[in-house]
């Protein structure tokens, strides 16, 4: 639609946005985007800016942003360090699938070249980590260049897409002519389902004795929850998931077997090596997932339902690989199945549950003496939530007790940073979902490491009152490397001890109410404090300083392969 | 050391900049180095192709194909291994006069490779000689012993398939139906 209309380059970005649905943007601005943030005063009434205090956090907010409401996160960032400093929060949307578009400024095209102030080459710098990088030059690029990063950010399997924003075509004049990019040729973001690999699929899951499913974030991306439990109800399957796809059935279902890997639940790493058919969905069988790939789940028969070709077979040897959107893939799938009672082999694996609850949970969550562990921390703010939370964690022991002992009841509940293991993650992210989902309670589990990773957003939290419950488990070391040097090196704590802050000041001078917790009597009304105190809360667990995540399987060893106690 | 075969990588891409660069940071991350490169215009309007040879491995080749499949703007790579293709490069030799003329059988030595004399002038004279890798490098050997080469240089590799049709239009075609249809 032509309007004659000349407007600048900036309030055509902003118009761009607006049409693509964004109402929230987590920025900081500098010199190479002042005429963009300019332009914004003019569209608070319809775009929340959200001030970070890094711009680090304006990317893993947005990220929580992405995961918890399924739309698109944006960040607004100037160039040179402003856009280097995304880098981190860029790689780690790249390997865990989540939809944000990072708009940084760039120096006038004239200057790019000359080693201008604060000129870096970002679009040749983010190539290789996100989905598509694009340098906006001209003020007329702008509505095709914003249609296309979010048709490709939020299509296919999700990611970040970098747009760098030259100053000359912020500030230069253009007729804005509003863009629509719903097909690029060189991309598919819907392949073609082949009805063939889905009657192979099917019959392969019908004449199974064993089958069991690996769930992964693919269901939460693709919107496919409700087809996936149909999938499994029908066919009486059990399945196990990933880290960041915990939160596609609710945890109290019986055929959820919980969490898969490295620190997930005996049952299902046992079952991965015993199925005699092995439905993976949406999931990438990461190294964490598959431990060592040479004795990993060889005896079964492998189908593999992904939208990423470049996922199929590229660690696990795939008998039936099944492309397409596991929406579409799973009913298709559902629809051949034969239902059947298959409780006999879901009841197998009651077995390893009670010997994981026995040597394992029962003295994680009910020590009866000694300093607080992790995980009853965790389970404590868990039932207290009523198991409706939204998890967001940190990176290293924090996560992983929050991922085993954690319970969800609602889908997309689980935000955490998977594939690039992000220290600093949980608080950026708690206040993105917080700001996507404001009715839902958001439950922040870090480590002391990672809080002072991004403690800064501190600031945020305090300037927007962003409601996020933190609890912090603080045993004063770099608990997940010091654990490997226990178990692998030897004792030999190498620089993972960490002389800390006093948090609850650190707190308080942010504005952030806050509690200490040593003893065990006092846990349960701790946590009930924190759940009825409007706004922030940051409670601080003080747990056991050696605490280790049990079960465990070591590295490169066969996943089925667990360590109980050490 | 696992074994390396000699594959050829024929690429068709979107023609924007910085793609050379991405296919490129593609041999860089799993430390494959590029024997060959050219990129030029395809038969298709607004179609670029890369033929890129390299050594490696058949594990390193499926992960370069299919992190090169993943860029977002290439339309399609695949790979191909020498009794797949016909394929083709051009070499010039630029031949110093005296030298050359003292040696005895030096016409028969040009003919039989099938050569062409681009330009003569009194102190040299270029050849050009299009034809496999092998042709070349022992013409080039040929005229090395002679101690006449004063400067060599050959193209990158280009190639086409012993498969029918350019597979990649029908691809396209397809796509761009299935939209169509959609819409």
């Amino acid at each position: 639609m032509k309007t004659n209309e000349q407007i600048t380059g900036s309030e055509a970005l902003i118009r761009a946005l607006i049409k693509e649905g964004v109402d929230t943007i987590f920025g900081y601005p500098g010199g190479a985007i002042i005429p963009v943030f300019d332009a914004l005063l003019d569209h608070l009434d319809t775009i929340n800016h959200i001030l970070v205090r890094h711009e680090q956090g304006a990317t893993h907010a947005a990220q929580g942003f992405a995961r918890a409401s399924g739309k698109t996160g944006v960040c607004l960032v100037t160039g040179g360090p402003g856009a280097t400093n995304t880098l981190t929060g860029i790689a780690d949307a790249m390997l865990d699938s989540t939809p944000i578009v990072v708009i940084a400024g760039q120096i006038a095209t004239d200057f790019i070249g000359t080693d201008a102030f604060q000129e870096v080459d970002f679009t040749c710098v983010t190539q290789p980590i996100c989905k598509w990088s694009y340098q906006i030059s001209r003020p007329d690029e702008i509505a095709w260049a914003v249609a296309r990063a979010f048709f490709i950010a939020r299509s296919g399997r999700p990611g970040p897409v970098v747009l760098s924003f030259t100053k000359n075509a912020q500030v230069g004049m253009t007729e804005y002519v509003t863009e629509k990019v719903d097909f690029i040729r060189s991309y598919d973001d819907d392949p073609e389902i082949d009805i063939t690999r889905i009657r192979e699929a099917a019959a392969a899951i019908n004449a199974a004795k064993r089958p069991f499913v690996l769930a992964g974030q693919g269901i939460e991306l693709g919107g496919a929850q409700e087809e996936f439990r149909k999938f499994v109800e029908k066919g009486g399957l059990p399945f196990g998931c990933t880290l960041l796809g915990l939160s596609v059935m609710p945890s109290s279902h019986p055929l959820n077997k919980g969490m898969l890997g490295m620190h997930g639940n005996y049952c299902n790493n046992v079952k991965t090596n015993e199925c005699d058919v092995l439905i993976a969905v949406g999931m990438r069988f990461d190294d964490r997932v598959t431990g060592n790939l040479a004795t990993y789940a060889r005896q079964a028969k492998v189908i593999h339902l992904d939208i990423d070709q470049s996922e199929i077979g590229k660690n696990v040897a795939v008998d039936i690989p099944v492309l397409g959107n596991c929406r579409k893939t799973l009913a298709l799938l559902t629809e051949r199945l034969v239902a059947a009672d298959r409780s006999e082999w879901v009841d197998s694996f009651g077995k390893y549950q009670d010997e994981e609850y026995e040597r394992v949970v029962r003295r994680e969550l009910y020590p009866g003496s000694g300093p607080l562990n992790m995980g009853e921390v965790v389970n404590a703010v868990s039932e207290a939530t009523g198991h409706r939370a939204i998890l967001v964690t940190d990176v290293g022991q924090n996560q992983m007790m929050a991922a085993r002992y954690f319970r969800f009841s609602e889908k997309r509940s689980i935000i955490t940073s998977g594939g690039m293991g992000t220290m600093g993650y949980a608080i950026p992210a708690g206040i993105g979902a917080s700001i996507a989902c404001p009715d839902r309670t958001v439950c922040v589990f870090m480590g002391d490491g990672g809080l002072q990773m991004t403690v800064q957003e501190f600031g945020t939290i305090m300037e927007h009152r962003i409601p996020v419950k933190m609890i912090l488990l603080n045993n004063n070391y770099l608990g997940n490397v010091r654990q490997w040097q226990q178990l692998f090196y030897d004792r030999r704590y190498s620089f993972t001890h960490l002389a800390n802050p006093d948090f609850q000041t650190l707190a308080s001078s942010y504005d952030i109410p806050s509690r200490r917790v040593i003893d065990r009597a006092d846990l349960q009304d701790a946590v009930k404090e924190m759940l009825d105190t409007d706004g922030p809360f940051l409670l601080e667990a003080c747990v056991a300083e050696e605490g280790n995540v049990m079960p465990m399987t070591p590295p490169g060893q066969s996943i089925d392969n667990m360590l109980m106690e050490c | 050391m696992e074994d390396t075969t000699l594959y050829t990588i024929i690429v068709h891409s979107e023609n924007f900049s910085g793609i050379l660069n991405q296919v490129a940071a593609v041999f860089t991350r799993l430390q494959v180095n590029i024997e060959s490169l050219n990129v030029s215009a395809s038969s298709m309007k607004n179609v670029h192709k890369f033929t890129i040879s390299c050594k490696t491995t058949a594990k390193n080749i499926e992960k370069i194909l299919k992190q090169i499949n993943k860029k977002l703007d290439v339309i399609n790579a695949s790979c191909y291994t020498d009794d797949e293709i016909f394929q083709s490069e051009i070499a010039m030799f630029k031949i110093s006069t005296d030298e050359f003329q003292n040696w005895d059988n030096t016409s028969r030595l040009l003919r039989g490779y099938n050569t062409h004399i681009v330009e003569v002038t009194p102190e040299y004279l270029i050849v050009e000689l299009a034809g496999s890798s092998e042709a070349i490098n022992s013409l080039y050997e040929e005229l090395d012993r002679i101690g006449c080469v004063r400067q060599f240089v050959r193209s990158g590799k280009v190639a086409v398939t012993a498969s029918r049709l350019e597979p990649v239009s029908e691809l396209l075609s397809k796509r761009e139906e299935r939209y169509r249809n959609k819409v």
